[in-house]
């Protein structure tokens, strides 16, 4: 199973190979390029040239493409922390959340007063760009 | 050679091999979109389709994986559950047949109920050594993955149909869908995580008011899988109603409700509901609004329960939503949302006071699922 799940995730191999081409082809044609501008031939230079900047970016936006995808799989689980307060004298402890953590669970006594802290929120926090769209 | 003369004369310019080349190379694709365009399109969207399907396939993997290692991390059960999941994973509910709607939601309330008794049998099975708090975060673990199987699966039916038929509505449809199907997939994807560790999600909102208000009063079961405390609110008699936490749960706040309207002879001043509602695009999250009605989702049938006892006794009812999308709902609560319980108590103590006199009785309903939050 883990291996069906990690071959979704990457990036298919026939793909890579086309692109791996391209981006060969297109070192080609550059480098041809230089050597007909050397020649002389300014033309044929121009057209290698154009075709290989082309090829290039076509190749690398591809590729970048296909790792995109790749990373836009995975699922990353968020930090969820844990509030701890002592309802006496306030002593507040946030920490990361552990199994068997719930809102109003009764803890280990308050480092200060000696009085029993609960858990009083259990929360993730999402840093989300505002978009205002005008409206 | 006749076309590499004529075709740029066409355009009236030309002349050079270059511009005879691009002459015919426009008219080829031209040419091409004319009779292939819409297929052209079609294979376009049958691609972007492929991609989702890829990331459905990977989230529901994913999603089987975290549900199998759950129950064996904490049921310890002495044979590879595996096979058991597999299985659950295909599991189906028949609805109430309707054709005759008078009965239906007492007929869809008893399918309900075997479902769930069904459910929390295969669970016992698969988990052992769980205890209750467990079997009912393995329950909703489960559901989860069940959801995000049937996603994928309906999403691959309509991919390879329209792949078949090669026809562009059925896969035109699909693509327009997709964006809201795959949202859906995220929320039950991160919903997981969320019901095996046992952490509160969005949809706690209801609970955690309810918590918050009962929190040191004594409580009592109620029908079926909730509980009631009875609180002093600025001189009134509160009967605050939730689902038993910190396990994942949504109790029967229908039953519930009329439980206590039928235990206090219909004698209750107003019915406060606290739910998690959808928000629309734009508005912010953790937002509070207030309304009429009974706050609460679900096939239905808690409503309509909740509807008749209210009716029954000419019952005022009040709701407050906390405003969250539909994949803040089933993931790990947002700070906001557990921020907004404050603003939501203040609301529900606006309400009481004047909505009601004082030594009137009264429910606040925390609609919801329980699950990481406790009484």
């Amino acid at each position: 199973m883990s291996e069906n799940s990690s071959s979704t995730t990457k990036i298919s191999t026939y793909l890579m190979m086309i692109v791996l081409i391209v981006l060969a082809l297109s070192i080609v044609a550059l480098l041809l390029s230089v050597n007909a501008f050397i020649v002389g031939n300014v033309i044929v230079a121009g057209y290698l040239l154009v075709i290989g900047f082309i090829a290039m970016g076509l190749s690398v936006y591809v590729m970048f493409q296909s790792r995109k995808r790749a990373a836009s799989m995975r699922i990353e689980a968020p930090k969820v922390m844990t509030t701890i307060e002592c309802k006496k004298c306030n002593f507040k402890n946030v920490r990361e959340f552990q199994r068997g953590d719930f809102v109003f669970k009764d803890l280990d006594p308050c480092q200060k007063c000696n009085e029993k802290m609960i858990i009083t929120a259990i929360y993730k926090e999402v840093k989300e760009k505002d978009k205002t769209y005008g409206v | 050679m006749f076309a590499l003369e004529v075709l740029p004369n066409l355009f009236g310019g030309g002349g050079d091999s270059i511009s005879n080349i691009l002459s015919i190379l426009f008219y080829v694709v031209f040419i091409v979109f004319l009779f292939y365009g819409q297929r052209i399109q079609m294979y376009v969207m049958i691609r972007e389709v492929e991609g989702s399907l890829y990331k459905l396939k990977y989230i529901k993997e994913e999603g089987r994986k975290t549900t199998i290692e759950t129950i064996k991390e904490i049921g310890k059960p002495q044979t590879d559950p595996t096979a058991r999941v597999d299985r659950y994973l295909e599991y189906f509910t028949i609805s109430p047949q309707s054709m005759d709607p008078a009965g239906i939601v007492y007929k869809l309330d008893h399918i309900l109920d075997v479902r769930d008794t069904r459910l929390k049998d295969e669970v016992k099975i698969m988990a052992p050594e769980s205890d209750e708090v467990q079997i009912n975060n393995l329950e909703n673990t489960l559901e989860a993955a069940m959801a995000l199987n049937f996603i994928y699966k309906v999403v691959r039916h309509y991919y390879i149909q329209g792949k078949k038929t090669l026809s562009l509505y059925i896969i035109m449809q699909l693509q327009m869908i997709l964006p809201l199907v795959m949202k859906e997939a995220e929320a039950y994807a991160s919903a997981l995580k969320a019901f095996a560790y046992g952490q509160p999600i969005g949809d706690g909102a209801g609970p955690l008011v309810a918590a918050r208000l009962m929190h040191g009063y004594e409580t009592r079961k109620l029908p079926k899988d909730c509980i009631v405390a009875t609180v002093p609110i600025q001189g009134r008699t509160a009967f605050i109603i939730k689902a038993e936490g910190p396990g994942g749960n949504v109790g029967k706040p229908g039953e519930a409700v009329k439980a206590v309207v039928d235990e206090n002879k219909g004698k209750i001043a107003t019915v406060i509901m606290i739910d998690a509602g959808l928000k629309l695009e734009g508005e912010t999250v953790g937002e509070v609004a207030e309304g009429i009605g009974a706050a609460i989702g679900g096939p239905g049938v808690d409503q309509f329960k909740i509807e008749e006892a209210v009716v029954k006794y000419k019952i005022p009812i009040n709701a407050v939503v906390v405003k969250e999308d539909i994949g803040d709902a089933v993931s790990p609560m947002r700070k906001e949302i557990s921020d907004s319980a404050d603003k939501v108590i203040e609301r529900v103590k606006n309400v009481i006071v004047e909505r009601t006199k004082e030594g009137d009785k009264l429910i606040i309903v925390g609609v919801g699922n329980s699950i990481g939050i406790g009484q």
